[in-house]
């Protein structure tokens, strides 16, 4: 079985089998409340999928807001540390693009909220040869409301959660052609200073 | 389990601390500080010291492991800070925790940080038990209290805090003025080698008879910099001594001794005031030579007796955390449920977050 675990819009998590039936899925859409909620899904994804090896954890690395979007790749790292079987990184708009493709043809946009009025947008059309959404133009943050002008006709695709089992599909099919998809480094899409108010505070002010 | 082996996650402020202890036993206790990515900013930057809890958790706990000569499967439980620290900086090591904890099926222990620091206590080599009740004086870059400890599972008071910076925050933001490096701590104590304590007469914060009454046992170091700043400012402006450049030594000596007065007086009053003759001393900051100096010379004087643990388990570190769940699991506390969060503002009462209810 292979393990999911994404935070970066809600909590989800998925258990599938390696042929990529779903076995188990607890998603919370709540875009707080992470850390909170984590550990239950978890334990729910588990005791619903009953007993069998999972050989995997597949993480979602963004982009989405920082503070929660670390939670589930942390518990999804510990996790795997726990098993001491290995992580398999993926961007989350990846598994919302082969959710999109149940239904689309043709080039669409993955849409999701970044705060600060702001939204991140990947431009996708079908499958590559290893089964796996094929970006045409990467990840970029967009102001919220140029979005549209933007995408200039493209098919916009909201997203306001990921499917942890689409999620642990792209993990399967990476493992399966031996690629890599991301790096270690959560899809943040920021500089860590850009969350300071202003400078930090000046003596004597 | 009379000897429970614990994991313990700490990552409340800037430093990834992973600590296993068996019992009152220091097993490993292993800490990755993201304190230099800070210095350019002059203080610890949340999203910085958050992103680097990240980077940081799976290597510690590998090392932990090593040092520590144990597997995850022997560990009895799982225990780590929920607060109070930086929310951001918590909730990485909350979500860690839990998908181990539920990865290894083992019970996990949600604990607080204040009372984590007085548990590191315990983990001193062959020191004689803790003895309640216990005044505590916690000093570090993110907080600074006074507690009164009469049991270290049970019943956990804060007498005080500070209502504005912490001590150590104010250590930084002078050493920023006196264009020191940060972190500011080690600094000043460097520039105050050759300066003359007594030099200048810096304000003691909430000591006036007025502010006593109020706030007999909090602190307040928010005053005592912006004095710091005038002093500067006035001395620089003078044009008798303008020309010259400011005494840091003495500036730096002599705010010190500001911090360190106002710090050892009020938890010395409050061992006075509620006749505990044991002062127990916690945090990053005691590291400061002149604190613990002062605060043993004049405990002598009133008859208390000063505890101290090593300076490795007075920063932050998860050994504390470990220990402390370790104490609770031998006094029979149930696990937390896994259903707690972070909490920046946990009050110290709070020793365990979200103990299971027996079915
Ligand atoms: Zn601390």
């Amino acid at each position: 079985m292979i393990l999911a675990v994404d935070t970066s819009l809600g909590t989800a998590v998925a258990l599938i089998d390696a042929d990529g039936t779903r076995r188990a899925e607890a998603t919370t859409t709540d875009p707080l409340g992470h850390a909170e909620v984590i550990g239950v899904l978890l334990a729910e994804v588990l005791s619903e999928a009953g007993p069998g090896d999972i050989t995997h954890v597949v993480a979602g690395m963004g982009p989405g807001p920082f503070t929660g979007l670390r939670i589930g790749i942390a518990a999804a790292r510990t996790f795997a540390l726990g098993r001491g079987i290995p992580v398999v990184s993926v961007p989350s708009h990846l598994a919302a693009a082969l959710t999109t493709l149940e239904t689309v043809t043709g080039p669409f946009a993955i849409v999701t909220d970044a705060r600060r009025r702001e939204v991140a947008i990947t431009v996708f059309e079908g499958t590559d040869a290893d089964g796996i959404p094929h970006v045409v133009s990467d990840t970029v943050l967009v102001k919220a409301v140029d979005a549209d002008a933007h995408l200039d006709g493209i098919r916009r695709v909201d997203v306001a959660s990921f499917s942890a089992a689409d999620l642990a599909r792209v993990g399967a099919s990476a493992l399966a052609a031996d690629r890599t998809l991301t790096g270690d480094e959560p899809l943040y899409m920021r500089h860590p200073d850009v969350t300071m108010p202003g400078a930090p505070k000046k003596v004597g002010s | 389990m009379n000897e429970p082996l614990v994991l313990g996650i700490e990552t409340s402020c800037d430093e990834t601390g992973i600590g296993i202890v068996r019992g009152r036993t220091l097993l490993s206790n292993t800490i990755a500080s993201s304190m230099d990515e800070h210095a350019r900013f002059g203080g610890v930057v949340p999203e910085v010291a958050a992103r680097a809890h990240l980077e940081a958790l799976q290597p510690s706990i590998d090392a932990a492991l090593a040092e520590a000569g144990v597997r995850l499967d022997d560990l009895d439980a799982v225990a780590v800070t929920s607060g109070p620290g930086l929310a951001g900086a918590l909730m990485v090591g909350v979500g860690a925790a839990k998908g181990l904890a539920v990865s290894l099926g083992k019970p996990l222990y949600a604990v607080n940080h204040l009372v984590g620091h007085i548990a590191a206590d315990i983990l001193t080599p062959d020191a004689e038990p803790l003895e309640y009740p216990t005044i505590a004086l916690l000093v570090s870059g993110g907080h600074t209290s006074l507690l009164h400890v009469r049991d270290l599972t049970t019943d956990v008071e804060l007498l005080g805090e500070t209502v504005d910076d912490a001590a150590g925050e104010a250590f930084d933001k002078v050493a920023r003025l006196l264009s020191l490096p940060y972190p500011g701590g080690p600094e000043i104590d460097r520039a105050a080698l050759d300066g003359d304590p007594n030099a200048i007469r810096f304000p003691r914060g909430l000591s006036r008879a007025s502010d006593l009454a109020k706030h007999r046992y909090d602190f307040s170091f928010s005053g005592l910099k912006t004095a710091v700043a005038r002093w500067v400012e006035r001395y620089e402006a003078d044009p008798a001594t303008g020309a010259t450049a400011i005494p840091v030594a003495d500036i730096a000596a002599s705010f010190r001794e500001a911090v360190v007065d106002v710090l050892v007086t009020k938890a010395l009053a409050a061992c006075a005031d509620l006749g505990v003759p044991r002062l127990l001393l916690g945090g990053g900051v005691i590291a400061n030579k002149r604190l613990r100096e002062v605060a043993l010379e004049r405990a002598e004087a009133a008859g208390v007796t000063v505890r101290i643990p090593p300076l490795s388990l007075c920063t932050d570190n998860g050994a504390m955390i470990a220990a402390l769940a370790a104490e609770l699991i031998s006094s029979g506390r149930r696990p937390s449920t896994l259903a707690f969060g972070a909490d920046s503002t946990l009050p110290v009462t709070e020793i365990q977050v979200a103990e299971a209810v027996p079915a």
